[in-house]
């Protein structure tokens, strides 16, 4: 059986004046899962989804999103796609009821007043519905987006950093929301820079780094691709270089120290070593063990190994030239 | 084109209910023109003498195409307050006609200024304008109004989806509160000195402003003045049809392409 993609893109590329955000980038995600674009600031996350939605047009490269064309179908595509951005996007004069019809009629849904009444229920938002939206708080206004994005069911859903500053009851209901879609089928593509919510809910991971798609894979391989961090605490200084030299031998990988905490942490591609293993190794070359452990690698470790370290966390110049366009 | 017409009516529908929602900035609009109407007409008009007319009498229409010329300004405004909140890109990734966002928008100004024309009017019928040219030319004066009306507020769509940001558009604005002075909107531009005269004649709230007061039967075309005056319905429409041929397809083009 082939694999049926709901987005495939091939050498997007765009530009804002001097910023090349993105520098060909190569995206498929299969339909019916849920693909999730991880990258630092400046990356060129939001710049894909402006593509990918028709917001912007590509420079050069091509794609087709449930089917159609880009760039010749782009009435095609909107019609089949649902897209909730990093700003919210609902008009704040209107009321949340008054917001969902129009754009309930605007997508020519039959009945716009039910299909209105029924998502602002199922997104909590009844109370609050005949309020103007802009005193609603920042939950009600990105829950009354994504319900804005859901009016006729996208066969694929866009939602560029949906759970941004939101408080943890906004955000699981968001979680849930995305899990019910994808159980009636919708592909779902979100970017995020938590990775708590891509590990969540996404079944591969599109890892961006510089306009360019650097790893791909699910949360699982992209974490055996970093591997097992080991730390062990030590009672003084001095064993130090003894408890390294054993984390050296038994994973052969360079081990790194903290002397404040008097820790010695190692990251190892060895999926046979095990805690009484380690313990038992230190024990027996006179290392004063206070702790130790074994965790598997966090989404953050991929994220950090993957990319380029540390640096690639904090922005770079075109972070603002990606959020202004 | 049924497309459009459902879209647009969609989204006017939009405007104007946005307008109920938050009558704030209606009524500073509204009252704007009756309050300059009584300063101008009681303040200047002591000492403002117009050829061939009551001061009260020429003012009225020339603030009433001031007013219509502030179309630039609440056009410019409102897109700009669309793009910065996200309205815009919202409604760009729905199946809309392209022309539907900001054909809605200018058809509802238009609305909304012909609204707010009883009761400027009726605050001039107070202070002694009238009716003095006949029914239906007054009519054709209020339709040439809002003509003037629709083509300003293009060119507001088209500047605020250009700004992309409301502070500019608002300064911005501020400067298209200008324009009116260096018109006969308030003054009669034969009284200004050459090279002042002649730009004032050539700004198209000039023409507009004479046509309706020659409409309405306020005040009469003035002699010598440059062509639009001179003609000031036939120089009205054309300045109209500049503006809409301008403006209509830049404002499209700027909402659908979405970056500068």
């Amino acid at each position: 059986m082939t694999t049926t993609y709901a987005v495939l893109s091939e050498g997007l590329e765009k530009r804002f004046g001097e910023v090349h955000a993105l520098r060909g980038l190569d995206l498929a995600v299969a339909e019916g899962t849920v693909c999730g674009v991880l990258g630092p600031n400046g990356a060129g996350k939001t710049t894909a989804v402006r593509l990918l939605t028709t917001l912007l047009r590509p420079d050069a490269g091509s794609a087709r999103v449930a089917g159609h064309d880009l760039v010749r179908e782009a009435a095609a595509v909107r019609r089949r796609i649902g897209v909730t951005g990093q700003d919210t996007s609902i008009d704040g004069d209107l009321t949340g009821r008054e917001n969902l019809r129009l754009f309930a009629r605007l997508h020519r849904v039959d009945r716009a007043a039910a299909r209105a009444a029924e998502l602002l229920e199922r997104f909590g938002l009844t109370e609050a519905a005949d309020r103007p939206a802009s005193g609603w708080s920042g939950g009600m206004r990105r829950r009354l987006d994504l319900a804005a994005s859901l009016i006729r069911r996208p066969e694929v859903l866009f939602l560029d950093e949906p759970t941004t500053g939101l408080d943890p009851a906004s955000r699981t209901l968001i979680w849930e929301a995305v899990g019910e879609l994808t159980d009636e089928g919708t592909t779902v593509l979100l970017t995020t820079q938590y990775l708590e919510e891509a590990d969540r809910l996404a079944d591969d991971i599109a890892l961006v780094d510089r306009g360019r798609v650097a790893h791909t894979g699910s949360p699982a391989e992209l974490k055996a691709l970093v591997g097992t961090h080991a730390e062990v605490v030590v009672a003084h200084v001095g064993a130090l270089a003894e408890a390294a030299g054993v984390l050296d031998r038994l994973t052969g990988s360079q081990p790194s120290l903290d002397r404040e905490r008097n820790a010695v942490a190692v990251v190892t591609k060895d999926a046979t070593l095990t805690l009484p293993h380690l313990v038992r190794t230190l024990d027996a070359a006179g290392v004063p063990l206070l702790d130790a452990s074994l965790r598997p690698p966090t989404l953050d470790d991929v994220f950090l190994r993957l990319t380029e370290g540390p640096g690639a966390l904090a922005g770079r110049p075109g972070d603002d030239k990606e959020r202004a366009a | 084109m049924s497309t459009l017409a459902y879209d647009g009516t969609a989204l006017l529908g939009r405007q104007l209910r946005r307008m109920r929602n938050n009558p704030g900035l209606l009524v500073l609009t509204q009252t704007m023109p009756v309050s300059m109407l009584l300063f101008f007409g009681y303040v200047f008009g002591s000492a403002l003498a117009v050829p061939g007319a009551e001061y009260r009498s020429f003012l009225v229409p020339g603030l009433l195409v001031a007013t219509a010329a502030g179309g630039v300004m609440t056009g410019m405004f409102q897109s700009a307050q669309d793009v910065h909140r996200g309205v815009t890109d919202r409604l760009r990734t729905l199946p809309v006609s392209r022309a539907a966002v900001p054909m809605g928008q200018a058809v509802a100004d238009v609305l909304v200024t012909a609204a707010g024309t009883v009761p400027f009017l009726l605050v001039g019928l107070a202070v002694g304008w009238r009716v003095e040219g006949g029914v239906p030319a007054a009519v054709g004066a209020l339709a040439l109004l809002l003509l003037f009306r629709f083509a300003c507020v293009w060119a507001g769509i088209f500047l605020g989806l250009h700004t992309r940001n409301e502070e500019a558009a608002g300064q911005l604005g501020g400067a298209t509160f200008l324009l009116p002075l260096l018109s006969s909107a308030y003054i009669p531009a034969e009284g200004l000195p050459g090279g002042l005269r002649t730009v004032a004649e050539w700004n198209p709230i000039s023409a507009v402003a004479t046509a309706l007061r020659d409409l309405f039967g306020n005040a009469p075309v003035p002699e010598g003045a440059a062509w639009p005056v001179a003609h000031p319905v036939a120089g009205s429409l054309a300045w109209i049809a500049v503006l809409l041929a301008v403006f209509v397809p830049l404002a499209v083009r700027a909402y659908a392409r979405g970056e500068r």
